[in-house]
């Protein structure tokens, strides 16, 4: 049985946003909607896309396959399909099938009567994915600068792209979104763990309290953000990792086109170095 | 979107601060008056403090300091005791660990015995710091997920700085302290040994740091999204299943198929946490000691493809005889 025990009074009509009942039912555990049809659509698509650009390639080992971007010589103009066309298609049906999800989510959050903090999350990681295979393309005037999808080629493409830039962690975006990355991770353990010790406190002792929770993180650091507050650092650390991956991307191209290191140079050239101390 | 949103905390309740959860015996009493802060409880919780010292976290805060300080004055060495020129080049200042030659012989102070010293005094730091959440944890009858998941850290350092170099026979092999220079070791680590994103522990390991991201944003925007409904209660809605914990899970049923509890979306997010830092310790700690060039591993293993020789050959600097017994 696809439904939960408690599901079948919050299995409601309504919340649509487009085609009113007539995609408003569920498969299985699935809502379909409107969405949920074009998300089936693109995703089928881009597949079927995938593997025909596979079979064109010459390899079917799952590591190896690859498809890549049009070549730089046909700039921001359509690739016949063997030569990168198959990705710019790819890219068009993995954009509808990501934006096509996002809103299916807003459509489950009307029917749930939520807030719309998980489409709008999700909407942050399709920027980041747009930004890498649109925006920076587009003002790099090619679509040859999108990524290829493949597992080991978008590794060498990420490697390769980095050393381009001489080293890429001088990146000052970069560095901002890898440190939010770790910070989510610490604080996602911190959370995870604090939520399962109160729950999980072993040896027939009783479940603790969010009372205890906030004393422990006090001991320990002096503040406890709070039951609340955690969820809300915990989503804005997430969201602010994605964008800074999309800003120190964008950057690298368009805006800055040397070796990263170069680009501290402003501070070791600051004119306060040299006036002081006061003469 | 006329309706509640759960974005920031609108109004903020003002009350009697809380003195924490009474400890038993043999417990220090708690530092510090309370305080409320206006714009932290737009956020989270108002409170501020009290918060627990006692042995361990005095002891762990005394090492900490002296190795912070052990690093600043040798950084601050290195630029002619000009306070202007160390913040100047902070980021681009290392205490280096000792050169090759020295292999795990203490060399002297300013040939990395320094560095030694402060990393010794790291560990300690971080280690006291293990006993005194450990000790928190167990103190207010909670269960040791948090010291645990603690650990999982602590091989990752312990891999960088103790394990892999041992292994290596080498001191030399661990990484500086400084901004920048941690960042050229980490670049130099990973074209010294082939490309680390051929190497699978690497791999997993980046998956759970952007799938612990990726849970993190599920998770803090689905519980903010049921907060109407109470759902930040989240140890009540464990114990005594409410309508948030309901509307939460049947969101991803019905978005993906698939949901997980109120609890058990706590140990997918702890396994993730855990599991970034503990297959990122074996990946670095199999990486000159079992694996030598990860691109040449791939490619052994039908795993990546063999790219043609596009640029003259050269030779592995690790392969030619070593004038200086160094190692590159």
């Amino acid at each position: 049985m696809a439904m939960l025990n408690f599901e079948k009074k919050y299995r409601v009509r309504g919340g649509t946003l487009v085609g009113g009942d007539l995609f408003d039912f569920w498969l299985g555990p699935f809502y379909v909607g409107f969405f949920g049809v074009t998300t089936i659509f693109f995703a089928f698509l881009g597949t079927a896309l995938i593997l025909w650009g596979a079979a064109l390639g010459p390899t079917w080992n799952l590591w190896q396959i690859s498809i890549a971007p049009p070549d730089l010589s046909y700039g921001l103009r359509f690739a016949p399909l063997a030569e990168g066309g198959l990705w710019q298609l790819i890219t068009v049906c993995a954009l509808g099938a990501f934006v096509s999800w996002a809103l299916r989510e807003v459509e489950i959050c009307r029917k749930l009567g939520m807030g719309y903090h998980v489409p709008v999350a999700f909407g942050v990681a399709i920027f980041a994915y747009f930004t890498l295979v649109v925006i920076r393309p587009v003002l790099m005037g090619a679509w040859g600068h999108g990524f290829p999808y493949g597992i080991f080629s978008h590794l060498d493409w990420v490697s390769n792209v980095g050393y381009q830039y001489l080293h890429f962690h001088y990146n000052p975006a970069h560095m901002i979104a890898v440190s939010l990355f770790f910070t989510t991770t610490l604080a996602l353990s911190l959370h995870g763990g604090l939520v399962l010790s109160s729950t999980n406190p072993g040896g027939g002792q009783v479940v603790k309290t969010p009372e205890h929770e906030d004393t422990f993180f006090r001991d320990i650091i002096g503040y406890s953000i709070g039951t609340l507050g955690i969820h809300r650092l915990g989503l804005f650390l997430a969201l602010a990792s994605g964008f800074f991956s999309a800003v120190c991307i964008v950057l690298s191209g368009p805006f800055w086109t040397r070796g990263w290191p170069e680009w501290w140079g402003w501070w070791l050239n600051l004119p306060i170095w040299s006036q002081w101390p006061l003469q | 979107m006329p309706q509640y949103q759960n974005i920031f905390t609108t109004v903020n309740a003002v009350g009697p601060v809380s003195p924490g959860v009474a400890l038993g015996h043999g417990n220090s009493p708690r530092s510090g008056k309370p305080a409320l802060s206006y714009w932290l409880g737009k956020l989270g919780n108002a409170q501020i403090g009290p918060i627990y010292l006692g042995g361990l976290g005095l002891a762990s805060i005394i090492f900490g300091t002296l190795a912070i300080n052990i690093i600043g004055f040798n950084m601050l060495a290195q630029v002619n005791w000009d306070p202007i020129q160390f913040i100047r080049q902070l980021f681009w200042l290392a205490l280096e660990p000792p050169p090759p030659q020295y292999g795990l012989g203490f060399p002297p102070m300013n040939q990395g015995g320094w560095y030694l010293l402060s990393s010794l005094f790291l560990l300690m730091s971080v280690l006291l710091w293990f006993a005194r959440v450990w000790r928190r944890a167990r103190e207010l009858g909670l269960g040791m997920h948090i010291p645990y998941a603690f650990l999982s850290a602590i091989w990752l350092f312990l891999v960088l700085g103790l394990f892999r170099p041992i292994l290596m026979g080498s001191w030399g092999e661990a990484v500086p302290y400084g901004i920048f220079p941690h960042l050229d070791w980490t670049t130099a680590f990973s074209l010294r040994y082939g490309n680390l994103f051929y190497n699978p522990f690497h791999a997993l390991s980046i998956a759970f740091l952007y799938g612990s991201v990726l849970l993190f944003a599920m998770h803090g925007g689905t519980i903010l999204a049921v907060g109407r409904y109470g759902g930040e209660r989240e140890i009540e809605q464990i114990v005594d299943r409410g309508t948030a914990s309901e509307r939460a899970a049947l969101f991803w049923r019905w978005t993906m198929g698939f949901n997980a509890s109120m609890e058990s979306i706590h140990r997918w997010a702890w396994w993730f946490a855990v599991l970034t830092t503990l297959t990122g310790g074996i990946g670095i700690l199999l990486t000159g000691t079992v694996v030598d060039n990860w691109y040449l591993w791939a490619v052994k293993h039908g795993v990546a493809p063999q790219y043609p020789d596009v640029f003259p050959p050269v030779t592995d600097p690790a392969l030619q005889a070593a004038p200086t017994g160094a190692k590159p």
